[in-house]
């Protein structure tokens, strides 16, 4: 009876937190705690557990040349989309937000790329690409030069992917960014204007410091979707050709659902979080730094 | 030093409202002037108009002998404190102050005595390598002022830098600033809402309306001689009382209310008109004395300020205010026996709102 009592608190606050604890417990906890004890097995089709193997999962794809390939185009898949999405974003951001007549319009189509899907937008990108028809070969014919084959060519089809991951992840990055600009107030510019500060002097003394709580959330969520791309590779190249866009979701997915290898694939997805972790948490040591909170 | 003239001065935003109607103006060096005025009135458009953050729509200001209608902000020789002080939310304190010298690219020696000077003067030397979330209301406000006062220039504009402080620390700012200029030297001009800001801290005021110049003059003058109704009531706490009065030219007379009439001399009845808005100021309704005449009115309210009363009387249905020094118990619904001081009441036109005669004689 004392124990119900002095325990009310906590069961109200469980009460008020049970609907995340459900849907979290469901669709995270639950599938990450089995993912880790199926990286310990080998699996049947079915996907059921067989035979324990301890760490050989793991062995095996350390040793493995495809998933280390992977590794390393999923790194260079993040090298080429965050760095270059973030700085656009922050470019077209910049001039969005100076006051120019029709800038609501600009405003609208830049950060539009947010509500296009990426199956969408990648079945877009896959016309652009065609090597016979794609608007991208047309124009490089007509300053008549040679026509790429940009989802075909082992060294290129990482760079078109990337391009296109990048498009897709500007208007996103755009309006966070905006919304962070927006937030600066006015009357420091001002204030820096009657000190005689010009354009860039503002923009590096100001701007950017202000801006770094919402850099760092953009570069934090971007490195994180960048590591998780999945949609785009699947209709565009399948992970091909010569496995050179085999990024790391991909590969789990393949693993798994292709060649019904459960336990190989989910020791993947394991170290694919470990990855993630790792990056989050030096990015908030270092990184977070240089960010000013207000 | 450098005089600041304003001559017709127009600025509208969409072409078709007028914030600022043709502002004349001219501010001495070394002036105090305070631009004072209800909240859309245009006084902060001016001071931006003066700092070169709106442009001028028609008109032109003008430094010293020089037109400075397209010289930009930096180089015209002001600075600037926001209202909401516009500190740089991460920078110290000394970097906040020293970031006008530093973008002037002074060195770095020079600069840091500069800082150190004025953060001494303004009692900041303890504060420099705080951040300004560290700090207390009055501190930014400081700093804000430091960051203003550095960078030496001849002009200083405000824009109601007091309002985000508490009353007591209001006051002390209002003095402390007063000095500081004084001893400085620099031309202020200060915008404020604050009609006892205004009256304390200025040489000189001008009181602005729908963007228009209501009057220019010493906080005593416009005390003593508004120009108009808005002034008068604008200026002074309470303000003036005003009722429209009837002019008798039979008797010859004022009939203020059914109860009150006071009589007028020939030569001042010429000047009336049919009708005045009578106008007289709350210290002026004074305890009856020997020898002028007393008038009766019914009391409707009494507030009690311990060094003084404000006793609101009905005239034929509107309330006016009277202020006599002490402690004064009446009841509501007595009669309340009061002469009216006559060399300070101030005649209205009726349609113009402008003034006719101040005092009741001739």
């Amino acid at each position: 009876m004392k124990l119900w009592k002095r325990t009310v608190n906590v069961r109200v606050g469980l009460l008020y937190l049970l609907p995340s604890i459900i849907l979290f417990g469901l669709f995270v906890f639950y599938p990450m705690a089995k993912t880790i004890y199926l990286s310990f097995f080998l699996t049947n089709q079915n996907g059921l557990p067989v035979y324990f193997n301890g760490l050989e999962n793991y062995t095996f794809i350390f040793s493995s040349d495809e998933f280390r390939n992977s590794m390393k185009a999923t790194l260079l898949f993040v090298v080429y989309t965050v760095p270059v999405s973030v700085l656009i974003a922050l470019i077209m951001a910049i001039l969005a937000n100076e006051k120019l007549k029709g800038v609501g319009f600009y405003r609208t189509i830049f950060s539009s790329t947010m509500g296009i899907s990426v199956a969408a937008s990648a079945v877009v990108w896959l016309f652009l690409f065609h090597p016979s028809v794609g608007a991208f070969n047309n124009i490089l014919k007509t300053v008549d030069l040679p026509a790429v084959q940009w989802l075909l060519d082992p060294d290129w089809a990482l760079l078109s992917v990337s391009l296109t991951t990048i498009w897709m992840n500007i208007g996103f990055n755009f309006l966070v960014i905006l919304g962070g600009l927006q937030n600066i107030d006015e009357s420091l510019y001002e204030s820096a204007t009657i000190d005689g500060a010009g354009y860039f002097t503002k923009l590096r003394r100001i701007t950017i410091p202000l801006l770094s709580p919402t850099l760092f959330f953009i570069i934090t969520i971007s490195l994180i979707n960048a590591f998780q791309s999945f949609g785009q590779i699947d209709i565009l190249t399948k992970g091909g050709p010569i496995q050179s866009t085999n990024l790391v979701v991909y590969s789990i997915y393949k693993e798994a659902f292709v060649n019904y290898q459960f336990g190989t694939a989910s020791a993947q997805a394991i170290v694919l979080f470990g990855v993630v972790l790792i990056v989050t948490i030096l990015q908030f040591k270092f990184g977070e730094r240089k960010v000013h909170y207000q | 030093m450098e005089r600041v003239k304003l001559e017709n001065v127009k600025k509208s935003y969409d072409k078709q409202t007028e914030v600022l109607r043709d502002i004349n103006v001219e501010i001495e060096p070394g002036e105090f002037f305070v631009l004072v005025g209800p909240s859309g009135c245009g006084k902060s458009t001016m001071l931006r108009v003066i700092a070169g953050l709106e442009e001028i729509s028609a008109g032109s200001l003008i430094f010293g002998e020089e037109i400075v209608n397209d010289i930009h902000p930096s180089k015209r020789g002001i600075t600037m404190v926001f209202q909401n002080y516009a500190l740089y939310p991460h920078m110290t304190v000394a970097e906040n102050i020293g970031f006008g010298l530093q973008v002037k690219k002074l060195g770095k020696q020079l600069r840091k005595e500069k800082i150190e000077e004025v953060a001494a003067m303004l009692g900041l030397s303890d504060y420099l390598s705080r951040k300004p979330r560290q700090l207390s209301g009055g501190q930014r406000q400081r700093v804000a002022l430091a960051r203003a006062i550095v960078n030496e220039q001849p002009i200083c504009l405000m824009d109601e830098p007091l309002s985000n402080l508490d009353a007591k620390l209001r006051a002390h700012m209002r003095s402390e600033l007063r000095r500081l200029q004084k001893k400085l030297g620099f031309t202020m001009i200060y915008v404020t809402h604050d009609q006892v800001e205004a009256m304390t801290m200025g040489d000189r005021m001008m009181i602005l309306d729908k963007g228009i110049a209501q009057q220019i003059g010493s906080p005593m003058d416009i005390y003593n001689y508004p120009e108009n109704t808005f002034v008068a009531t604008f200026i002074g706490s309470p303000p003036m009382n005003l009722k429209k009065a009837i002019v008798q030219a039979g008797a010859p007379a004022i009939r203020l209310s059914s109860t009150i009439t006071l009589s007028v001399e020939a030569e001042l009845l010429e000047k009336l008109p049919d009708s005045v808005i009578f106008g007289i100021r709350p210290e002026h309704l004074v305890q009856p004395v020997e020898g002028s005449k007393i008038y009766k009115a019914p009391v409707v309210n009494v507030a009690l300020l311990g060094n003084e009363t404000l006793i609101s009387l009905d005239l034929d249905g509107e309330e006016w205010i009277c202020k006599w020094g002490g402690q004064w118990h009446y009841k509501v619904g007595q009669s309340l026996e009061f002469s009216i001081n006559e060399e300070e009441v101030c005649l209205f036109d009726p349609e113009t709102e402008k003034i006719i005669q101040k005092g009741m004689k001739g």
